[in-house]
């Protein structure tokens, strides 16, 4: 093997290294990137950064399936952390990953009854025109600005999966009058009992309120919002919680094409960051879900809160321009 | 209106909307495969040089856009919007078209469940069925332009 190609393997390495404990170089890195507008020539070849971002989705597909979060909640925070592509096409990028995400699990939840269309309708509907509006304000707003608040939404989804709780089937006595004249409803079939369960949600115009933010904020940032989505679907508006997962991740397929279009109508959609990102993202989701077979979900979701917070941490102090590490 | 009887089984609305939509998604997914290999293969020639895009990606947007425009693409106007289909002859821009479908897919989906649902008599769900879908399309027309 030649000189050149073992200095190539070696950068490699250390690039995966670097991005998968997080480190400060790579912060370093990114920092550098933000602040240059053209950055010196690198002796780094072209196909590194693509194969780094490869692995690193890779495993961040699998960690996300393991922790039952959504890719994009974990890609953009790390991403514009930890690598030197800029914020604006990470949030494009991260749109997409958790778009992709949302159109493959989509059509098999519809079918299987689990994602319920019309509980979606009505909450995609305000969904979408606020990921539209959070898009264009992330888009317009200085990129320091959104990078904190960026920061700060992470710590409180990291505060909302160490705190919220959930509730396999919700006692809702009597549907609300809005749910009921839109026959919010169903019956799905529970395999692990053998019973086919009633459901009806209740509370429905505080939950469609809550959206105007959740979407705000998947558009803003880029995040897919299943971390917000299920806990107001199931805490609050009382569908159980496997309708809730279901319809989530039905309703990210069309909150974030709202907010993608945005984003890759202002040019924030670079293929070379898209592409390894989604493929690596959808092999660690296949590989996820079988290691979930023999995995501790406790362990993998305490690890998931860890990163979150770290990457949270990390968001917050590179828009305040702190070098902390 | 007649109240369609309420089951463990998908809506026949639901059913037509995740058939579209598996199609859209397999068809996009597939063609983002084969359009990312011609342009990483280098089978088709890209606008940017795949060695040079890096020294791009870590400006914001706009500054990213002047400065491709200027080193490779020596247009009048930046390239946004629907900008890139006057480039989908390049291995770069080609990949948009996959983009393109993928994120299109949902209005379609939309769209085609209205007449069933006018015809079922549900007059709420097929206005917001087709009030999404003059969103959605508004969102990707481009009109929405915004920027630092």
């Amino acid at each position: 093997m030649s000189k050149s190609m073992l200095q190539k393997l070696g950068g490699i390495q250390a690039s995966l290294v670097c991005a998968l404990t997080l480190s400060p170089v790579w912060a370093f890195a990114s920092e550098a990137g933000t602040a240059a507008p053209v950055p010196p020539a690198s002796d780094t070849a072209w196909w590194v950064w693509p194969l780094v971002l490869l692995i690193v989705t890779f495993f961040m597909g699998i960690v996300a399936v393991l922790g039952g979060v959504g890719g994009g909640v974990l890609y953009v925070p790390i991403i514009s952390g930890f690598f030197p592509f800029h914020l604006d096409f990470v949030r494009g990028t991260g749109l997409l990953v958790a778009l992709s995400g949302a159109l493959a699990a989509g059509p098999g939840l519809l079918k299987m009854n689990m994602a319920s269309l019309r509980l979606a309708i009505p909450v995609a509907l305000i969904a979408s025109t606020m990921a539209i509006v959070g898009a264009m304000v992330g888009l317009a707003l200085p990129t320091n600005i959104v990078q904190i608040l960026l920061g700060a939404t992470i710590l409180g989804i990291v505060v909302i999966m160490f705190t919220a709780k959930k509730s396999a089937i919700p006692d809702v006595k009597e549907a609300d009058a809005l749910s009921s004249a839109l026959r919010i409803t169903g019956i799905y079939h529970e395999a692990s009992t053998g019973q086919d369960i009633n459901w009806k949600v209740h509370r429905t115009p505080l939950g469609l309120a809550t959206f105007i933010i959740i979407g705000f904020m998947a558009g803003m940032f880029g995040l897919g919002a299943g971390w917000a989505n299920v806990p107001v679907l199931n805490l609050m508006m009382g569908a159980p919680l496997k309708i809730s997962v279901a319809t989530s991740k039905f309703l990210l397929s069309i909150t974030d094409t709202s907010a993608a279009w945005i984003y890759l109508n202002k040019g924030c959609v670079i293929p070379m960051m898209v592409v390894p990102s989604l493929i690596g993202i959808m092999l660690g989701s296949f590989v996820g879900v079988r290691i979930l077979k023999v995995a501790k979900p406790t362990f993998i979701r305490w690890m998931v809160i860890g990163i979150l917070g770290f990457a949270g941490i990390k968001a917050l102090t590179k828009g305040l321009g702190i070098d902390l590490f | 209106m007649s109240e369609p009887k309420i089951t463990a089984q998908a809506t026949e609305e639901q059913l037509l909307y995740a058939n579209i939509l598996e199609k859209g998604m397999l068809i996009g997914l597939l063609m983002m495969f084969g359009t990312f290999a011609l342009y990483v293969f280098g089978i088709m020639k890209p606008s940017i040089p795949v060695t040079e895009i890096a020294s791009y990606w870590n400006q914001p947007v706009h500054d990213y856009l002047v400065a491709i425009n200027q080193n490779f693409l020596h247009w009048d106007h930046l390239p946004t919007g629907w900008a890139w289909l006057k480039l989908v002859g390049k291995g770069d821009f080609l990949n948009f078209i996959p983009i393109a479908i993928l994120s299109g897919v949902t209005i379609f989906c939309y769209l085609a469940i209205v007449p069933g649902l006018f015809k079922r008599g549900d007059k709420a769900y097929a206005i917001m069925a087709l009030a999404e879908a003059a969103i959605l399309a508004l969102a990707a027309s481009g009109l929405l332009a915004v920027g630092h």
